[in-house]
């Protein structure tokens, strides 16, 4: 079985040899795909974010009101298009277009499933892939930043700036912590082809566990869970999705970049949003979640991996996934700019760097004598536990007591009563206490509403 | 055998090679002397992109993926960001003067500037000079990541490491040089900070703004004091009080 599950694994030798045609259609899918995405996200997000808000999101146009968002899509294509007086024409038209290419071409490269059948031609659910697949999506996450930054830039008034100059620091940021993430499954997979790396998370180890034999899944989500929280963590930043939407806080930069873009120009921006949101959770499924690669009770079934299924399972984990970025913006608060850096800088970077030194360490003593492996974990783990015993700590100064604050006041100030000065309760209070009928409040017998 | 040899020996350039040099060479050339020429420091820096990604496109055609895809990940994206960040602030209208402020700056410019490229291509003539090209086929063999990060971890440990260690140092040199923060000991607590503003001399009101009672409401006119005097203290030290000219008294035709 498991030679058939091999089989179906696309290797870097089987691209490239697509007849023309083949290319197109596959070309064409990817696109149809990021298009359809952001039609179906947009209504999911709206229905999502009402049903989380108790009131029920777009329901009249279509069944279920799918159809929201292309009503939405033509209302805006006839709207005006307005160019602001001071903006840069060319930048102003450019900037949605570098948006949208960017995240749709990030869809090549990612492997929707095995090799199937088309047409005749053995060939494998993916547009492309190279030895550096991984790179060219941060390149075009990278490429993408421009598309914020110049269409705040090229609107020529204020608010925009403001949002493509946040924008561009936190896009910036936010990348290193995601590039600093897939670090630790370059280590653990040996490629970065995105079909090698699916294909690395297939090893399955099989656990007997009463009898039974369950494969324990090879997902990096498991095996490399602090690196899959905070690549989830910064393509949430990387996207500019709530809670780190702050290129276009609405409650303080009106609509941050795309405050002067009307018409097409705004819609493409919104394509790119949710294109690149879908893109993302493509991303994190390929590189932390198995890929294609059917869930545990699935593989029971022999046949789930291969054939066109596995599309299926790529599918419900991108869905599970774009619903975690909803879940996000119905639940959370958008982040203050400081702390969102701070988060940025401080937290999500030196952990990272610390998880891929831990990593690093546990495979190079991988191959040791279980002796001297012991040997090295304890001094490891001696080391980290006297940094952790004896980090310099910033050391609480004493409270001053009540007659150290007395007497460290100036001379000649107020007489104050001291801090703990307990007053006693006022025995006219007591009485009137005393003194009060108890009110007569039964029930219904005032009807009057006063 | 020098290099150029052993390229024209090799066999015939693919068509798709051909056909991706052809049309992107001439945008790389595009960006580079639209970069040189252009008024405007942002549409300077797009052209500069536009070469960049040009370049990381040709790095992936010469069988060099990586560092293609770093050049574009590094360079595009993170460098000439940084760049494109400071000049916004700068502020958009902020193009080149023309202005030479240094007499002979451009003759100089240009004799230096063929110097250097001659020094260069002198340097680069003479390194390689001699030198036996190995051939992709044998530098990708393990795979072109693998074989550059060979290369990088044990032959060229020492300069790699030395580099990062002299980026580092600049960046925490910048940091140092820029970022003030002032300890808690010279931080003035409250009741210092009003011994300041009553002790003699100080006047502890607040002052008054400047352009009160005046035609405009630049921070260089001082404000009138009832008198009819100018206040010194309604405007910044830097900015001296003065009898503002006819000209500058009459309305500039902003109130329409």
């Amino acid at each position: 079985m498991n030679a058939l599950y091999l089989a179906q694994d696309p290797t870097l030798a089987d691209f490239g040899r697509d007849p023309w045609w083949l290319v197109l259609i596959k070309i064409v899918f990817a696109f149809v795909f990021g298009l359809l995405a952001t039609l179906l996200g947009v209504w999911f997000e709206r229905r999502v974010v009402g049903f989380m808000a108790v009131r029920p999101g777009p329901n009249q146009v279509g069944p279920f009101g799918l159809l929201q968002t292309l009503a939405d899509g033509l209302k805006m294509a006839f709207k005006e298009d307005i160019l602001p007086r001071s903006a840069d024409k060319v930048v102003y038209f450019f900037a949605p277009v570098i948006s949208v290419v960017c995240a749709v071409t990030a869809l090549s490269v990612i492997p929707f499933g095995p090799m199937v059948s088309i047409f005749g031609h053995r060939t494998p659910l993916q547009v492309t892939d190279v030895p550096v697949a991984v790179l060219v999506l941060l390149a075009c996450s990278s490429l993408a930043v421009y598309g914020v930054v110049l269409g705040g830039w090229a609107s020529g008034s204020t608010y925009p700036l403001l949002g493509g100059l946040r924008s561009s620091a936190q896009m910036i940021s936010y990348e290193v912590a995601m590039g600093l993430s897939i670090v630790a499954v370059f280590m653990t997979a040996g490629t970065m082809s995105t079909s090698g790396i699916v294909a690395a998370q297939g090893d399955a180890t099989q656990l007997s566990v009463g009898g039974f034999d369950i494969p324990a899944p090879g997902w990096y989500a498991i095996l490399l869970l602090p690196s899959f929280i905070i690549f989830f963590i910064a393509i949430v930043g990387e996207t500019n999705r709530a809670p780190f939407d702050l290129p276009e806080a609405e409650s303080e930069l009106v609509a941050g970049f795309m405050t002067e873009y009307s018409s097409l120009k705004f819609a493409l921006f919104m394509l790119s949003e949710y294109v690149a949101m879908v893109t993302m959770s493509a991303v994190t499924t390929t590189l932390f979640l198995g890929g294609w690669r059917a869930p545990w009770p699935i593989t029971l079934w022999s046949g789930a991996n291969s054939g066109w299924w596995p599309m299926l399972w790529f599918f419900g984990k991108v869905l599970a996934l774009v619903f975690v970025f909803v879940w996000l913006r119905g639940t959370l608060p958008r982040l203050r700019y400081d702390q969102f850096m701070r988060f940025g800088w401080k937290v999500l970077l030196p952990i990272n760097l610390v998880w891929i030194l831990v990593l690093a360490g546990l495979r190079s003593i991988e191959d040791w004598q279980s002796r001297d492996r012991l040997l090295a974990t304890a001094i490891g783990a001696g080391v980290l536990l006297l940094a952790t015993l004896l980090w310099p700590s910033r050391r609480r100064e004493p409270k001053p007591t009540v007659q150290e604050q007395v007497n460290s006041r100036p001379h000649g100030s107020f007489p104050l009563p001291p801090m703990d000065l307990q007053v006693p309760p006022s025995p006219r209070t007591k009485r009137v206490v005393a003194e009060r009928e108890p009110a007569n409040v039964a029930a219904g017998s005032d009807s009057r509403e006063v | 055998m020098t290099t150029s040899t052993v390229l024209a020996a090799a066999n015939q350039v693919p068509t798709g090679e051909a056909v991706t040099f052809w049309i992107l060479a001439p945008l790389a050339l595009l960006g580079a002397i639209g970069m040189v020429w252009a008024r405007n420091a942002v549409h300077s820096a797009l052209f500069l992109v536009l070469t960049m990604l040009c370049l990381g496109v040709f790095y992936v055609l010469q069988a060099g993926p990586f560092i293609g895809m770093v050049q574009i990940i590094v360079y595009t994206g993170a460098i000439m960001m940084l760049f494109l960040f400071v000049l916004m602030l700068v502020g958009r209208d902020s193009s080149d003067s023309l202005i030479e402020t240094l007499r002979g700056q451009r003759v100089a410019a240009v004799v230096l500037g063929l110097g250097f490229a001659g020094l260069v291509g002198s340097g680069l003539y003479r390194a390689l000079d001699g030198v036996r090209a190995a051939g992709l086929e044998q530098a990708n063999a393990e795979g072109n990541v693998q074989g550059i990060a060979r290369l990088l971890f044990t032959k060229y440990v020492f300069a790699f490491e030395l580099t990062s260690a002299l980026l580092i140092t600049a960046a925490v040199g910048a940091m140092v040089l820029a970022h003030v923060e002032r300890r808690k000991e010279d931080r003035m607590d409250q009741i210092a900070t009003m011994k300041a503003r009553f002790r003699p001399g100080n006047y502890p009101g607040p002052k008054p703004g400047p352009g009160v009672f005046a035609t405009s409401s630049s921070v260089a006119t001082p404000a009138l004091l009832p008198d009819g005097r100018q206040s010194e203290r309604s405007t910044p030290e830097i900015l001296p009080v003065r009898e503002l000219t006819a000209e500058e008294t009459t309305l500039k035709g902003t109130d329409r």
